[in-house]
């Protein structure tokens, strides 16, 4: 059993523009079952940083309880991160966000963690607008917990101990969308082709993001029959388009793609650009993006990649017209200003 | 794409760098982790099977896998190889009884062969078990051939030669030593069923400059000067000797001198340090020995005074490469003078065949060597087949070696009436090494310590006695240490299409990024590397090994490895849910057949 990658590297390895890496935003070797589909996104988040050019401590990983939450270990070993009670990590970010807001929040989250325990944290972190991106490793099942079915899981299919799934799922996009999420997408473990651009983007959109990532769990949930494994996903999988992210610095001519693409400008002025393979596609339109997504589910189909945008959301400290200086960086006599001052404001009351 | 042809060895068989680039293609892997074992006889005679002369390759050999090594393009430096190989030799218990022997009964066919070299030896080694008689001629009074003649005895003990020669000799070869040949066409109306030339390159090259008559009492031909230090007919150098020419026999020459009496020993050559042919470790060993090397001085007179050899008159000189690659000297315009009482002309040497007649149906080409086909050996009389220096020139031990495996195939084949172009079959195994869940039978972390160096004795104690060995050898910790760097090329990644679930578990754990799933390219004809160009996750590095490209996947896609970085640690093995990887050891049977 190997408990550590090697040392050694590619000696053509690309360094960005911190002079590192994509190693250096690595974590320690997965625990997880081999072949999980939480593997495929610890790399595509590592790969996603590392092309921002992202210091590693500048991000704070926050995760719940179950497989999912395990796996920021496996990422950004040198990020912060804090590994927070079953279904709470919501509340524990919203917290370290308004603490410090100039940090890069990631978390990671599962289907019991957010769609479970989790629901009520999640449905008003949502409202919350908090800036940071909400990514649930969602595999239909309690891996964990050895397979029970998990809410996200479709109606009428069995897991593997042939467990009938009898209630309706949860559909955490249609939720993130329904409440007001501004950045919606959802994304296969599989296609980092699709997925790194999406968290590159969600990462640089200032304001509430939620990433769906259909991630198979190869243990309990990936047998026939089942609509989360492996072989039905890349089957059924589908997208209105293709999206790219291009960052700030790069000049735009600078790869002239083919065909007809539509660029969307991010708050910070990276771009998302969007190769249409559906000519309905539109990232706009929050009820038709609802309606997609359940019009697909009907046919049999999975429909991923972005859902929708909103690039001029406000977001919670927008909202709440917080000071521009992270809290944790406000010095004791500002945030004390003594008698004098509360004098002042209990004047303005009298 | 193209699938990679995994039918036969031959991609497999590559990605083992130091086994493709041995031309005995020795397993090298499979030593390593024997010694690493502690099983130093099973080490030694896996080195026996394929290259005949461990003891002596360990300590001597050019090592064409070392600078091949995976290791030298994951890191810096490669494993020691080559110590390794000595480290076998040295700590071995007495192997005599697993040695093969020759049948009571004789199979008829008689074969001789001429020079004792390493060629000579191996083919005699490989037939004898098989029922020849052997014949073996030599002019000089013991075997070895330039093994003994040419390398001084600090670098190879004569206990080392003598035990690997009896090896072969003890198998009942008939030897004839002290007994030149000298005509082919006599040895021809003997009643040999074959005959094996093996007669190396022993004629040095002179250097014919103004001055050379007059100064001939003092200057020798390095190898003969050598061969007369070896063979005990000359015990002393004078003060000063300076050496020409800058291969391994001129760092010998220069070492030698030093060990007979030399107080002022210089090698000077016409190249720059870097161009020298020598090998860098006898360079620097020859250096450390306070041997003064002076580059880029090309001679141009013997300086005779008085009838005496004064010293050797050299134009400073500066090289360049011209557009068509060929080295072209300028001079600067300054000479020197080094003075001295003997020089030793270690610039190249020749095959020398007087002996064959020209019109007995023996071809020779325009350079005056030997025609042969190469795949057999065989020359224009098919019952003469040729290998080692005297087949294409001075190579080297392992070649020599090499050379004879190849040649007693052949004898073997044409003594039995058949067409030695039809060579033998060779086949692979591959064997899981998968012992649990994540457990390997081979040592799969990585280690990442560097090359261990050899120890020397201080070099004020290596000249003082000519058959003092300089190096040490490894001990046995640095022998373990340095064979725990091996990466164990031979345990390959064997991949199965049908069994691949595309989950992407390997492409993110392989710590040298090798393993791309990448969408097809419906090309069959344009080579990979212009196809692959910008496709994967990291272009390659070097060309020195291929891709291992797969056949479609289940959605299409298709598998592409950059084997150069590949470090056989099993992760993607380890990481994969399905067993669609697995480490398998690559054996190959009948290696010697593997020789082209």
């Amino acid at each position: 059993m190997s408990f550590a990658k090697s040392r050694f590297k590619h000696k053509s390895l690309p360094v960005n523009d911190l002079g590192l890496t994509y190693r250096e935003y690595e974590g320690a070797i997965s625990t997880l079952c081999a072949g999980c589909g939480h593997d495929s996104i610890s790399a595509a988040i590592v790969h996603a940083c590392h092309e921002l050019s992202i210091a590693p401590h500048s991000i704070a990983k926050m995760s719940g309880i179950g497989c999912s939450s395990k796996a920021p270990n496996y990422f950004l070993s040198n990020a912060h991160g804090f590994n927070s009670v079953h279904g709470r990590m919501p509340s524990v970010t919203t917290g370290a966000n308004l603490a410090n807001k100039d940090l890069t929040y990631l978390a990671m989250s599962g289907d019991g963690d957010s769609a479970s325990i989790g629901l009520g944290q999640f449905a008003h972190v949502v409202r919350r607008q908090l800036n940071m991106v909400y990514m649930v490793a969602n595999n239909g099942v309690y891996g964990l917990t050895k397979g029970q079915l998990a809410a996200t899981s479709d109606k009428g299919v069995r897991n593997k101990t042939g467990e009938l799934s009898l209630f309706n799922d949860i559909d955490l996009c249609t939720m993130a969308l329904q409440l007001g999420a501004s950045f919606v997408a959802r994304c296969f473990s599989g296609d980092k082709a699709q997925l790194v651009p999406i968290i590159k983007a969600a990462i640089a959109h200032q304001g509430f993001a939620y990433i769906d990532i259909i991630s198979p769990c190869v243990t309990f949930n990936n047998h026939e029959g089942s609509t989360r494994s492996y072989d039905y996903v890349q089957e059924h999988v589908t997208t209105g388009a293709v999206t790219d992210f291009v960052p700030i610095k790069e000049e735009i001519t600078s790869a002239t793609p083919e065909g007809e693409f539509e660029d969307i400008c991010l708050h910070d002025g990276s771009i998302m650009r969007i190769y249409k393979l559906d000519q309905d596609y539109d990232t706009s339109n929050r009820l038709k993006a609802m309606n997609d997504v359940e019009e697909h589910k009907q046919r049999g189909e999975i429909l991923t990649g972005l859902l929708y945008l909103d690039p001029t959301a406000r977001n919670y400290h927008e909202l709440n017209e917080t000071t521009d200086m992270p809290l944790n960086q406000v010095k004791q006599d500002l945030l004390c200003p003594g008698e004098r001052v509360l004098g002042t404001i209990n004047d303005s009351f009298r | 794409m193209k699938k990679t042809d995994v039918s036969n060895y031959d991609h497999y068989l590559k990605v083992v760098d130091c086994q493709q680039a041995c031309p005995a293609h020795t397993p090298v892997p499979e030593y390593i982790r024997l010694i690493a074992d502690k099983r130093y006889s099973d080490a030694y005679m896996i080195n026996w099977e394929s290259n005949v002369f461990p003891g002596v390759l360990g300590r001597v050999c050019d090592r064409p896998c070392e600078p091949a090594c995976r290791r030298g393009r994951v890191e810096e430096e490669p494993v020691a190889i080559c110590r390794l190989k000595r480290v076998a030799a040295d700590y071995k218990d007495d192997i005599t009884d697993r040695l093969p022997k020759a049948p009571e009964e004789s199979n008829g066919k008689r074969i001789a062969l001429i020079g004792a070299g390493p060629a000579s030896l191996t083919v005699a080694r490989d037939l004898l078990p098989l029922g020849y008689h052997i014949s073996l001629f030599d002019r000089d009074q013991q075997g070895g051939g330039m093994m003994r003649s040419q390398i001084p005895a600090f670098r190879l003990p004569e206990t080392v030669l003598d035990e690997e020669i009896d090896y072969i000799l003890n198998m009942g070869v008939e030897s004839h030593f002290g007994s030149a040949i000298t005509s082919m066409h006599k040895l021809l109306q003997e009643n040999y069923d074959a005959i094996f030339v093996g007669t190396g390159a022993p004629k040095g090259r002179a250097l014919n400059l103004p001055g050379h008559e007059a100064a001939q009492p003092q200057i020798s031909i390095g190898i003969d000067w050598l061969a007369n230090v070896s063979f005990g007919h000359n015990d002393k150098a004078p003060k000063r000797v300076v050496v020409l020419g800058g291969g391994n026999t001129a760092m010998d020459c220069c070492r030698t001198a030093k060990r007979l009496g030399a107080e002022e020993v210089k090698v000077i050559v016409r190249s720059s340090y870097e161009a020298m042919k020598a090998s860098p470790w006898e360079k620097e060993d020859a250096k450390a020995e306070d041997i003064d090397i002076i580059v880029n001085h090309n001679p141009t007179e013997f300086v005779v005074e008085k009838g005496k050899l004064k010293g050797v008159l050299f134009d400073q000189v500066e090289s360049f490469y011209d557009r068509g690659g060929n080295r072209v000297l300028k001079n600067t315009g300054e000479t020197l003078l080094a003075e001295c009482d003997l020089v030793l002309v270690a610039i190249g040497q020749d095959t020398s065949f007087e002996w064959i007649e020209r019109d007995i149906g023996l071809d020779f080409n325009d350079w005056d060597q030997p025609c042969l086909n190469e795949s057999t050996l065989q020359s224009s009389i098919d019952k003469v087949f040729i290998g080692g220096d005297a087949a294409y020139g001075p190579e080297n031990i392992i070649t020599a070696v090499a050379h004879g495996h190849k040649a007693a195939i052949s004898i073997d084949l044409f003594c039995q009436g058949k067409d030695p172009m039809q060579r033998p079959k060779s086949d692979f195994n591959l064997i899981s090494q998968k012992m649990g869940m994540h457990e390997w039978s081979y040592t799969n972390i990585i280690d990442h310590e560097q090359r261990n160096l050899v120890p020397h004795i201080s070099w004020q104690e290596a000249v003082k006695e000519l058959a003092t060995e300089v190096e040490l050898g490894f001990d046995e910790q640095l022998a373990l240490e340095e064979a725990g760097r091996c990466l164990n090329c031979d345990v390959h990644t064997v991949f199965t299409e049908s069994t691949c679930i595309e989950c992407s578990a390997c492409e993110d754990i392989c710590p040298t990024d090798c393993i791309n799933f990448i969408d097809d390219i419906k090309d069959d004809i344009t080579p990979p590397q212009q196809l692959l160009k910008g496709k994967l996750k990291v272009d390659k590095a070097t060309d020195e090994q291929d891709y291992f490209i797969s056949d479609n996947l289940q959605t299409g896609n298709i598998m592409v490895k950059d084997e150069d970085m590949c470090l056989h640690c099993g992760l993607c093995a380890e990481r994969c849910p399905t067993g669609a990887w697995d480490m398998q050891k690559l054996t190959l049977s009948n290696i010697e057949a593997t020789i082209k």
